[in-house]
């Protein structure tokens, strides 16, 4: 059944299939576009605030035209759109009302004026018919032929519009202050990128709906952000996840019919968002994973030096036999540490098996040496550089011989004046 | 130095916030070829002041005049540093990105960076000693490196005029030292660099003139002019106990003659 609708999904039988595909295309790149500058210039909720406010004005397009006529109502949507983002700036520039507040405010206002719109032409009208109620969740399964042509020609203008001002608008975004003293034109140039904004929304209305629609504005943007530092990189990868969370989300939607799709495209994007923040590079994993390293480093270099304190240094001819017994006399193990630890060990080749013992090998006895040495040079590092008290030295070296790395024992052994301790004084 | 032309004259400046003027009547003109030092309190206009002259800001009366221009014909040859916290410094770019922005001139809008404006980014890295940063990532500098990276901007614009908000904000005394180096040597080329600066122990080596500011223009001068108790106390206020020691402290040093050590 799932199977029968994906072969005729994407086998684009139904002609209808392709403008939805298409249509989702455009909407999506263009949103995930002008986002990328919505977020870097922390604009992220204005664009919220926008697309709740294209609501009266699709639904003032709509009472214009006499009919769902695509141009009108992006017309009206961008009108609206683009007096919600002034008043807001004028509530924050004429009293004392935060940016935050403000916004919050314009948004209920404005899509309380869109509901009433919307229920005066549902109850008048052939509102029904015309599907405007789509316009509060989405229907990608209302894209037209015609209205393909229009956003393809709405995203062609912003991709021209970032590709020939893509400098300008990373200044811009980066230090407003600093591209206006260089001459760039900030005022016009953020009039357009508003403008542009406000237009990759109001396409987006009908496949998405007026609620969710911000959403592909600011989470592919920031989702992308989490895998690269470039931005070249972050747009195009802000652009992939918009479009596949679009094209799913339309497939699922076209598979149970009446469903909208706004809602199953911001489901499928927020689990790839989940899935970023645990993956990514510096995601929860990779720090879950680095931690667990560095605490089998730790528990393994302790086991390696208590050892060697444990038989003393003078014994250099004969293997060390240790029983893990005396391994915890000697230091509060954690029994269940201390075993993975020695087999840790064992498969390191610093350790082996003695009977019911165990022995340090003669690589082993090499990197217990190095720790211990590590911990010395840092020792003497923290005496002779710093005014630490003589009894926190040892515990301050306790931790730190596991971080040094062999660049910084080179540079230590020079600060302290050491060429390369004789391996006899351990 | 003396010119006719004054590398910057502020006239009756007056700006203000929603009505409120936090610059009053403030007059002055500084010379080029100087090291300047704008100081005062905090919240005394300093930051306004360089905002106003680089025309961010629109005054409420008087006019700034730069090389006896408006700053429109004379934009190239102005280079500004904003304060180092104006920014998010987590934005994706690298440090040669970052660099590269003072390359941007209002001729080129539309034009890309070329071989020309890469060495010259890569020159302005080097003077400022980040070659082995320079595709470092600006989230992973500390702050002193991304001062510096916001000096090598200044530096590839190469302007005749810096205007500097607090370079020397988070720096350490190794890289403060540097800096203080690298402005003497553009002095040394004929530049005139404009900063501000909260250090009152170190103005008096520092600069050759001083504009002392609260929301009013208290003095202005050579150091030894500038730097007596009665202008500071007008400054400063409440604060006096510090501030007449670091005077007394600048009294028995006699101004050292900071001249001394390099030539012009
Ligand atoms: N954008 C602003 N809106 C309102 N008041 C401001 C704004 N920027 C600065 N101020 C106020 O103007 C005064 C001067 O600020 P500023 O020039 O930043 O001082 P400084 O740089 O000397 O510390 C301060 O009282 C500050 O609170
Ligand atoms: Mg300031």
């Amino acid at each position: 059944m799932i199977w029968q609708s994906a072969i005729d999904f994407f086998s684009f039988k139904d002609p209808n299939v392709v403008y939805v595909l298409a249509g989702i295309i455009f909407i999506n790149s263009s949103s995930a576009l002008v986002g990328t500058f919505a977020y870097l210039r922390k604009r992220s909720l204005l664009a919220d605030a926008v697309s709740h406010a294209l609501l009266p004005g699709i639904c003032l397009g709509f009472l214009f035209a006499g009919e769902k006529n695509m141009p009108a109502l992006i017309t009206g949507a961008f009108i609206t759109g683009w007096i919600s983002i002034y008043l807001i700036d004028l509530i924050v520039r004429k009293s004392r009302i935060k940016q935050d507040a403000a916004i919050a405010m314009v948004i209920a206002f404005f899509f309380a004026i869109g509901i009433v719109l919307l229920t005066y032409i549902q109850k008048h009208g052939n509102g029904n018919q015309a599907g405007l109620d789509h316009f509060l969740f989405g229907q990608a399964a209302a894209i037209s032929k015609n209205d393909v042509w229009l956003f393809a020609v709405v995203f062609v203008v912003i991709l021209l519009a970032v590709l020939l001002l893509y400098k300008n608008l990373v200044i811009l975004s980066f230090n407003p202050d600093f591209a206006q003293s260089v001459g760039i034109p900030v005022r016009f140039i953020e009039f357009f990128l508003t403008s542009l904004t406000v237009l990759a929304i109001a396409i987006g209305i009908q496949a998405l709906g007026v609620i969710l629609i911000s959403a592909l504005i600011i989470t592919p943007t920031a989702t992308a952000r989490m895998w690269t530092h470039h931005l070249k990189k972050m747009i195009v990868i802000a652009i992939l996840i918009s479009v596949f969370s679009g094209i799913a989300g339309a497939f699922v939607s076209y598979t149970r019919a009446q469903m909208p799709t706004g809602p199953w495209v911001v489901v499928i994007l927020s689990f790839i968002t989940f899935v970023s923040v645990v993956m990514a590079p510096k995601g929860l994993l990779r720090k879950f994973i680095v931690r667990r390293k560095n605490e089998n480093k730790i528990n393994d270099e302790n086991i390696l030096k208590t050892i060697f304190e444990l038989k003393g240094f003078s014994e250099k001819e004969k293997m060390l036999v240790f029983s893990t017994v005396e391994l915890t006399e000697k230091r509060l193990f954690d029994t269940k540490k201390l075993d993975a630890g020695l087999r840790r060990l064992i498969r390191r080749n610093l350790i082996q098996h003695k009977g019911n013992e165990f022995e340090l090998t003669t690589t082993g006895k090499k990197e217990a040496a190095r720790i211990i040495k590590l911990h010395r040079l840092w020792e003497q590092y923290l005496l002779k550089r710093t005014s630490i008290d003589t009894d926190h030295v040892h515990s301050g070296a306790e931790a730190i011989e596991h971080i040094i790395t062999p660049e910084i024992e080179k540079e230590l052994e020079k600060e302290l004046g050491i060429e390369g301790i004789p391996e006899d004084d351990y | 130095m003396k010119q006719d032309i004054h590398a910057i004259e502020v006239h009756n400046l007056t700006v203000s916030y929603d009505g409120k003027p936090v610059l009053w009547d403030i007059d002055f003109n500084l010379d080029s070829g100087q090291i300047i030092g704008i100081i005062g309190p905090n919240g005394s206009g300093k930051t306004t002041s360089l905002k106003a002259i680089m025309g961010l800001l629109k005054p409420a009366s008087g006019f700034v005049k730069i090389f006896g221009k408006s700053l429109d014909e004379v934009r190239d040859r102005v280079a500004y540093v904003p304060q180092r916290e104006s920014v998010d410094w987590d934005f994706p770019a690298s440090v040669l990105d970052v660099v590269l922005m003072g390359r941007s001139k209002s001729q080129n809008l539309f034009r890309r960076a070329n071989k020309t404006d890469i060495g010259i980014a890569l020159q302005s890295i080097e003077k400022v000693g980040l070659t082995e940063f320079k595709n470092r990532q600006i989230s992973q500098l500390s702050g002193g490196q991304q001062q510096r990276v916001f000096i090598a901007r200044a530096l590839a614009q190469q302007a005749d005029l810096y205007l500097m908000d607090e370079p020397f904000v988070g720096v350490d005394a190794a890289t403060e030292s540097a800096i203080l180096e690298l402005l003497r040597e553009m002095k040394s080329n004929g530049k005139t660099v404009l900063i501000i600066h909260h250090d009152l122990q170190t103005v008096s080596d520092y600069f050759d003139y001083l504009v002392l500011l609260n929301t009013r223009l208290i003095a202005k001068g050579t150091p030894p002019e500038v730097l007596t108790r009665e202008n500071l106390s007008n400054a400063y206020g409440g604060q006096l106990t510090l501030l007449s020691k670091i005077v007394d402290l600048i009294r028995q040093n006699e101004f050292p003659v900071r001249e001394k050590g390099f030539d012009l």
